[in-house]
């Protein structure tokens, strides 16, 4: 059995108890959720809070709903919960792909997506998710609440936005007509951690993709958007040329590492055929094609 | 379907598991009913299972004696350094720290070092230098877990780094750094230098041969990661000295006998007793510091003492399995006869020499790498070093080294099979010894009891549509998919062993049972083995079962307490049925030819005119007149006259002696996908036809083959415990150590055929590790067939998707 240190452990009763907990006991403290990234660097004693801040009980963030042109989710829907969303999986069904292949049943009944995205572990696959999809972070501290674009909101390797008196609540991600979205992992057994991910969403229109995105996990420090492959997929025509060139601009704009999971040559080519073959889902569903 | 007629040679696919669900169905209907459960041998679920499914198990963790302290072990951030310091007065201080205990401390008592199972010393605790990372330096007692391992980071250890040998293909140059400077006059980190074979002979026959085909071939580093980890809790009653071990062991006899050789506590005061230990697959075969340190510390202090490694102790420290770099050349004729196999291994061995062999046999059993074949000669040398990296070797199911000579063989007749472009099938099929050359001595000095080759061969053939999958082949290839079909075809040599060639530190490989039929006809008996899942509980019974005629559930095995079993080696190495399990027919036997005479008592006539049937004994030509062996057994205790020279009581003990190993065997034919953008492998299928002789409990044989075969695809596609440049493990948690789960392994399509062992009382050979030697050559074999079409002859483990996609690029190199 492998024990962390000592802590300290208050249950946070509402939002704005939590922060003040956590504006209170500064870089000392920090929030579980899950507890599924949390607990196992504590327990390997990589990570050494001295006071846990306990927000389970935050009712208030359990949600996925539509609010007009958004879907919000509250920062501590489980996976479990983005899983069987019905919502999410008719509009973006990017998130029943990736939830599927994240960590197994017992992790994805805990785990949240406030969890994986502060986390910023740079394989985190709702991360990727979240790029694709141009979702925009809620951040809440006592003075009221900003919001912050996907890509500001990772600013390093397990770095976020989110201030010492601040807590990610929500996520935000835009509605759009014509929207078509899928995801790609390749793992070395069910249960890990992505090799490479690859996330793709269009929207297209009259047969035209208005705008594309691709969201990528564990090539680099960071979750990059890769802004070249957005800009190639903007007003051009869905084709296997296309999938093919977006793919190869996306594995020159990441840059992924040798390790345990793979060679960076390898993992540069499945970012290629990852992208492929993620935006070729995308774009059929788009079309209403059951892929 | 059928579950029940299904041990003859010449049943066909009745027990596949492409009707899973079904069986299982089937089966636990007919076993639940009590009518229709076996008196002997045949399918009865585990008499073990209702208390470890509801988690009724005692497993070490689970002792907990009153006062009970909790020790914890500072381990070396580093691989080499020399220790210039331990400060531990921090450590000290702590509130709930009741000790701490440094190799300074322990040399004072001459405890700093212990014995190896291989005749070299380990370090209990550092005390000049660290071997590798995470070797035990400290340790700390607490009054509880929590306060133990807290008060580890309060130990300030001062170290001074020395370059680690890391790559054990440098690990003998020149300017290699000198690991065990301990060692007297050591200048080099050579262990030992061993050969098998004819080399002259061989080497003759390379020359002669038309085809000769060479390869490097690379069995990583495993780890055989059993759920359980290892710990133990010690108590030392101070007045009487009595030392009582509860202890993960696989062989708690030899342990004791090792703690009073090495320590020189009187050996009938010492206990050890291993409860349900959580999996063992060798990893508990050796003694540990840790076990030491519980020990040691009890004694000094007075109190119980509980020692629990966690997981990443467990992966980082404790018996690793594998680790050879294997050169073989294999020699043939044009058309496809095998003629000569020889091999140059670098073994690598890690700081200390940890192996658990049989003392004659430094490479275990290696030389049987000629495998299933008819040989004209075969040669292996061997080279063993030592690196900076944890001890151990003989683990992993491994059958003292069989897994990798098999893995040799099995894959370097693929790369023959490569270069003749012969069908694998068929050239194997046309190597073969013959069933009429068993008993067959290899060219190695194997003489193996009995086999026949073919006919399992054929079956694995056509259970899985040989044939058909090979058009099939052909069909995707041209299509671009890529799909392998691998065959693999093995000899194990299990069941060590004769007292005369095998021991271990001077203990001879032979096994004690003891039983007692109580005087109403129930029964136990004492067995010298331990289980670890393997289902002794069971098949114990039913050996017993099988010979005297009393049910299976009345009948109590009792293992693993060395106050309550006679003396034995322990489980590891297919071990238990083939050395113990005969210790159990025989003493039962025995049992029975006593029980004959107290009958013909009862019945008044001649011990040879009665007549033995399951369960009684009649008067020949008269069944009417008979008694049961319970009515004997009562008899046996009860009141009046016995037979003379009969004393009351019906019971025996009986130490095995093993004539032979025993050699079970096994055809397997695995099929897998790969994906041509990705590299993904997917097992498609797999077969396995085993031949492990009579078989006791068919369910339990093919739970140990299911288990092993999962292990094979974990070693084959993901398992390898990795170093980096400066010698720290990649591989320390469950996270970078994968184990494979229910997606990544098939439905298991198994069979077998029944060649019993001729030397054996009962005919069985040993099943536990067939399938993990087995199938890794069988996956492996079958992926590198799928990439044929990129030229490829060999790669190595494990097939992760990137050493696939590499491999198809022509970039393959070895994982070490
Ligand atoms: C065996 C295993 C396998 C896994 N496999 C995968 C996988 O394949 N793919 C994948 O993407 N993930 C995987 N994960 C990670 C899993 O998804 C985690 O649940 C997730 O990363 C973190 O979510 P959590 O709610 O558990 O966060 P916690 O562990 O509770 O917290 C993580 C960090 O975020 C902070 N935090 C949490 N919530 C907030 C908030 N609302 N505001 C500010 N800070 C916050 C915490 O303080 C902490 O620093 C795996 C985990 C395990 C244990």
């Amino acid at each position: 059995m492998q024990v962390p240190a000592p802590i300290e452990y208050e249950r946070a009763t509402s939002v704005a108890h939590a922060i003040a907990l956590r504006s209170q006991k500064g870089d000392e403290a920090r929030f579980i959720a899950g507890g599924h990234s949390l607990l196992p660097m504590m327990k390997l004693r990589l990570a050494n809070p001295k006071y846990l801040i306990d927000i389970n009980d935050l009712e208030e963030l359990f949600y996925i709903r539509e609010n007009g042109s958004e879907v919000c989710i509250g920062a501590m829907s489980r996976h479990r919960d983005l899983l069987d969303s019905d919502l999410l999986a008719k509009h973006f069904p990017i998130f029943l792909d990736a939830e599927r292949v994240i960590a197994d049943p017992t992790v994805r009944n805990r785990g949240t997506l406030g969890g994986s995205l502060c986390q910023a572990d740079p394989a985190e696959d709702l991360s990727a998710v979240c790029t694709a999809l141009d979702a925009s972070c809620v951040i809440t501290s006592s003075e009221g609440q900003r919001v912050v674009p996907m890509h500001d909101f990772h600013v390093g390797p397990y770095e976020t936005a989110v201030q010492d008196n601040e807590m990610l609540t929500e996520v935000r991600i835009p509605l759009r007509p014509g929207g078509g979205s899928a995801y790609q992992k390749v793992e070395r057994r069910a249960g890990d951690w992505a090799v490479v991910s690859a996330g793709a969403a269009v929207w297209i229109d009259s047969g035209i993709i208005v705008d594309g995105r691709v969201g990528l996990a564990a090539v680099g420090s960071n979750t990059p958007s890769i802004e070249p492959a957005a800009e190639a997929l903007k007003g051009a025509t869905p084709s296997e040329d296309l999938f093919q060139r977006v793919g190869e601009i996306a594995a020159n704009n990441c840059s992924p590492e040798t390790d345990g999971r793979g060679t960076a040559a390898y993992k540069t080519h499945l970012v290629q055929e990852l992208t492929r073959r993620a935006l070729r889902t995308a774009v059929a569903r788009s079309q209403g094609q059951e892929v | 379907m059928t579950t029940t007629a299904t041990t003859t040679a010449t049943d066909t696919a009745t027990d596949t598991a492409t009707t899973t669900a079904t069986d299982t169905a089937t089966a636990s209907e007919e076993e639940t009913t009590p009518d229709e459960r076996p008196i002997g041998f045949g399918r009865l679920l585990r008499k073990e299972d209702p208390r470890l499914i509801r988690g009724m198990g005692q497993f070490v963790d689970d002792v907990s004696l009153p006062g009970m302290l909790h020790l914890a072990i500072l381990r070396s951030p580093v691989a080499h350094a020399r220790i210039v310091s331990i400060d531990k007065s921090a450590a000290e201080a702590h509130p709930n720290v009741v000790a701490v205990i440094t190799g300074e401390d322990l040399a004072a008592q001459g405890l700093a070092w212990m014995p190896t199972l291989s005749n070299d010393v380990q370090a209990v605790l550092a005390t000049d230098k660290v071997r590798f990372q995470h070797q035990e330096v400290a340790f700390v007692v607490a009054t509880d877990r929590y306060s133990a391992r807290d008060a580890l980071e309060l130990i300030e250890v001062d170290y001074d780094w020395i370059d680690p040998v890391v790559d054990v293909r440098s690990a003998l140059d020149q300017d290699s750094p000198v690991i065990r400077d301990d060692l007297e006059n050591k200048a080099d980190n050579h262990i030992f230098d061993w050969e098998t074979g004819d080399e002259a002979a061989t080497n003759e026959v390379f020359e002669r041969a038309d085809v000769v085909v060479s390869e490097e071939i690379v069995y990583p580093r495993v780890h055989p990661a059993p759920m359980g980890t290892c710990g133990c809790g010690a108590n030392v009653e101070r007045v009487s000295g009595q030392v009582t071990l509860w202890c993960t062991t696989q062989a708690p006899h030899a342990h004791r006998t090792v703690y009073a050789l090495v320590a020189g506590l009187p050996e009938h005061k010492i206990r050890v007793i291993a409860p349900d230990i959580g999996g063992g697959f060798g990893n508990k075969v050796p003694i540990y510091p840790g076990y030491v340190c519980a020990i040691v510390a009890s004694l000094v202090i007075g109190k119980p003492v509980k020692w629990m490694e966690d997981r990443t102790e467990n992966l980082v420290s404790t018996g690793f399995a594998r680790d050879y770099v294997m050169k073989a050349d294999i020699a043939a004729t044009k058309d496809g006869r095998i003629l000569a196999i020889r091999t140059n291994v670098l073994a690598d061995h890690g700081a200390f020499n940890g192996v658990a062999a049989p003392v004659k046999y430094p490479a275990g059993f290696f030389g049987v790498f000629t495998g299933s074949y008819d040989l004209e000669a075969a040669h292996a040398k061997m080279t063993a070093v030592y690196t900076n990296k944890a001890p151990g070797g003989v683990a992993y199911a491994c059958s003292f080294r069989i897994t990798e000579a098999v893995y040799l063989v099995e894959r370097i007749v693929d790369c023959l099979a490569y270069e003749l472009d012969m069908d694998p099938a068929e050239l194997r099929l046309k190597n073969f010894i013959k069933p009429e050359q068993f008993p067959y001595e290899t060219k190695t000095g194997w003489v193996y009891d009995s086999g026949n080759y073919e006919p399992a061969m054929r079956k694995a053939m056509d259970m899985a549509g040989y044939a058909e999958l090979r058009r099939e082949q052909v069909e995707r290839r041209a299509r671009g998919e890529l799909m392998g079909i691998g065959v693999a075809f093995f000899t194990e040599a299990v069941g060590a062993g004769p007292r005369k060639d095998m021991d271990i530190l001077g203990l001879g490989m032979a096994d004690g049972c003891e039983l007692r039929v109580h005087p109403t006809g129930k029964a136990i008996v004492r067995l010298s083995v331990k289980t670890q899942g393997q289902g002794h509980e069971t098949t114990f019974a039913q050996i017993v079962s099988e010979e005297i005629g009393i049910p299976p559930e009345d009948i109590e095995v009792i293992h693993g307490d060395t106050d309550n079993t006679p003396f034995g080696l322990g489980t590891y190495g297919s071990r238990s049925t083939p050395v113990s399990g005969a210790a159990a027919a025989m003493v039962t036997r025995k049992v029975r030819d006593k029980a004959q005479i107290i009958a013909s008592g009862m019945l008044e006539v001649s011990v040879a005119d009665l007549e033995w049937t399951k369960g009684a004994f009649s008067v020949k030509g008269d069944p009417s007149k008979s008694v049961t062996i319970q009515e004997i057994a009562m008899k046996a205790h009860g009141a009046g006259d016995l037979p003379d020279g009969i004393e009351g009581g019906l019971e025996a003990q009986i130490c095995y002696n093993p004539e032979n190993l025993t050699y079970p065997f096994g055809a397997y034919i695995c099929v897998v996908d790969v994906d041509p953008g990705t590299a993904v492998v997917k097992v498609r299928r797999f077969i396995a036809v085993d031949d492990c002789g009579t078989q006791i409990n068919p369910m339990i044989v093919e739970g140990q083959v299911h288990g092993g075969l999962a292990d094979g695809v974990g070693m084959a596609l993901m398992e390898i415990i990795g170093f980096d440049e400066d010698g720290n493990c990649t591989s320390s948690s469950l996270m970078d150590y994968l184990i494979p789960t229910a997606l990544e392994t098939p439905d298991w399509e198994t069979g077998h055929t029944v060649t019993p062992s001729p030397h054996h009382p009962i005919g069985a050979k040993g099943i536990g590790e067939s399938a993990t030697v087995g199938s890794p050559p069988a996956i492996v074999n079958a992926i590198v067939d799928a990439l044929k079409p990129f030229g490829v002859r060999h790669a190595d483990m494990p097939l992760t998707p990137s050493r696939v996609w590499e491999t198809m690029q022509g970039n393959h190199t070895p994982p070490i």
